[in-house]
């Protein structure tokens, strides 16, 4: 099944950390996070895997697509 | 800058600087002050006519400028807004308002406490306080919508105003005032006050270094990056002052400081919750600004004029305590910004992409 998508793009300090820890309480897999700042994408990852998660980022054009797992 | 050896090393620099820039002149314990600093900077352009308080500080350039070059280096300038600006504008107002209540920036109250200044002490509860109340708005939603992309030229807006302010400092003409007394005649040479800040901003745009974040990521995530840079700034302050005989323990007579303790708590909670709801202090918002983040620079014109303010209607404090008029332009403060916090909570939660959409 294909995993949520949180657009936390353009998204102010910490706000993408909120959306991802609020959609991650939701779902068993794990979520996807879009976001457009190198900022946001570290402190996404480093939430996602000090929970324990795997994280892999895609790059999409200006954005980062975060994969978080399981 | 990754890691958390990277924003501790950057702590101490900002802690060190701090200690020698009031070594070579600065006003003691205010090494580095943003908010004093800009209302220096207010008073200097004539926004305000306190006579003590006017001085075109070259710290606030070298920051900004420090943190623009650092960014365009490492690929972080990237120039956007339109996330509320104007209540963005209205928050950074009431951060000064605060700040000035408790006689300084976040930054400014670490550096008083390891300064020996025990008045900082109910700064530095009420500043936490303002921070648990904004992490609660934080948790119910609150936010100021996104920002968007604006083109690049806009972006470089910010330091060149900055350069134009280093030219009115140089230049000197007659109509930008220099206090002969007081806190604004205390400064240590330009140049040295500049290449600090160009230090302190480029470090601070590399690490992210930000006073609310500490405080903040520790009770919302229990992530204690930000904060081992708050606290390295603390110890390496506290040693530098002790070194240079400039650490003072007590409550009575420390320098540009009031003992009034309920002011100096409200003071710093409303410089501390609106510093949550603008997602960060006031350094951090020239940090933004100068990369590129046309919000944090209408922030930056809130200060501004936040402290213009504070000097024409009496509402900073002075050693002699808090002033009427800035006991109740702090409540209007408190009043205004928790109901920018209550009036932009997101109710539906999850924003996602798509058609999926999740409550919260």
């Amino acid at each position: 099944m294909a995993l949520k998508t949180v657009d936390a793009r353009g998204r102010s300090c910490p706000e993408p950390v909120v959306l991802t820890r609020n959609a991650l309480g939701q779902s068993t897999e794990g979520v996807q996070v879009l976001v457009d700042n190198s900022v946001s994408r570290d402190n996404v990852r480093r939430f996602a895997e000090s929970r324990g998660y795997s994280v892999q980022v895609k790059e999409e054009g200006e954005d980062f697509l975060l994969v978080i797992t399981r | 800058m990754g890691g958390k050896r990277g924003i501790v090393l950057v702590g101490a620099i900002v802690g060190a600087l701090a200690v020698a820039l009031v070594a070579f002149g600065n006003p003691v314990n205010m090494g580095i002050c943003i908010v004093c600093f800009i209302r220096d900077t207010a008073g200097a352009l004539g926004l305000h006519r306190a006579g003590v308080v006017q001085y075109i500080r070259p710290e606030i350039i070298g920051i900004a400028l420090g943190a623009w070059i650092a960014s365009m280096a490492g690929g972080d300038f990237r120039v956007r807004g339109g996330s509320a600006p104007f209540t963005r504008f209205i928050l950074g107002f009431f951060v000064v308002i605060g700040a000035l209540m408790f006689l300084g920036c976040p930054l400014r109250m670490v550096l008083r406490l390891a300064g020996g200044d025990l008045t900082a002490v109910f700064g530095l509860l009420g500043f936490t306080a303002g921070i648990l109340v904004g992490v609660a708005f934080l948790n119910k939603g609150f936010t100021l919508q996104r920002t968007y992309n604006l083109p690049k030229t806009e972006g470089f807006m910010f330091p060149a105003m900055q350069v134009a302010l280093l030219v009115l400092l140089v230049a000197a003409p007659a109509f930008i005032f220099f206090s002969a007394e007081g806190p604004g005649s205390l400064h240590a040479p330009l140049l040295v006050s500049l290449v600090a800040g160009l230090i302190v901003g480029g470090a601070a745009q590399r690490s992210r270094l930000c006073m609310v974040g500490g405080i903040r990521d520790l009770v919302l995530f229990k992530d204690s990056h930000l904060i081992s840079g708050f606290l390295a700034i603390l110890v390496v302050a506290f040693v530098g002052n002790l070194i240079t005989g400039n650490f003072k323990l007590g409550f009575s007579g420390q320098p540009v400081a009031h003992t009034d303790w309920l002011w100096n708590f409200l003071g710093m909670l409303l410089a501390g919750l609106g510093s949550v709801l603008l997602g960060g202090c006031p350094l951090r918002q020239i940090v933004l600004g100068a990369e590129g983040n046309i919000d944090s620079v209408i922030t930056f014109l809130g200060m501004l004029v936040g402290a213009a303010f504070a000097h024409n209607f009496g509402l900073a404090s002075s050693g002699a305590g808090a002033t009427a008029h800035g006991k109740m332009a702090t409540i209007i403060g408190l009043v205004v910004v928790a109901a920018i916090g209550f009036v932009n909570m997101e109710r539906s939660g999850v924003s996602v992409k798509g058609d999926v959409t999740v409550g919260s």
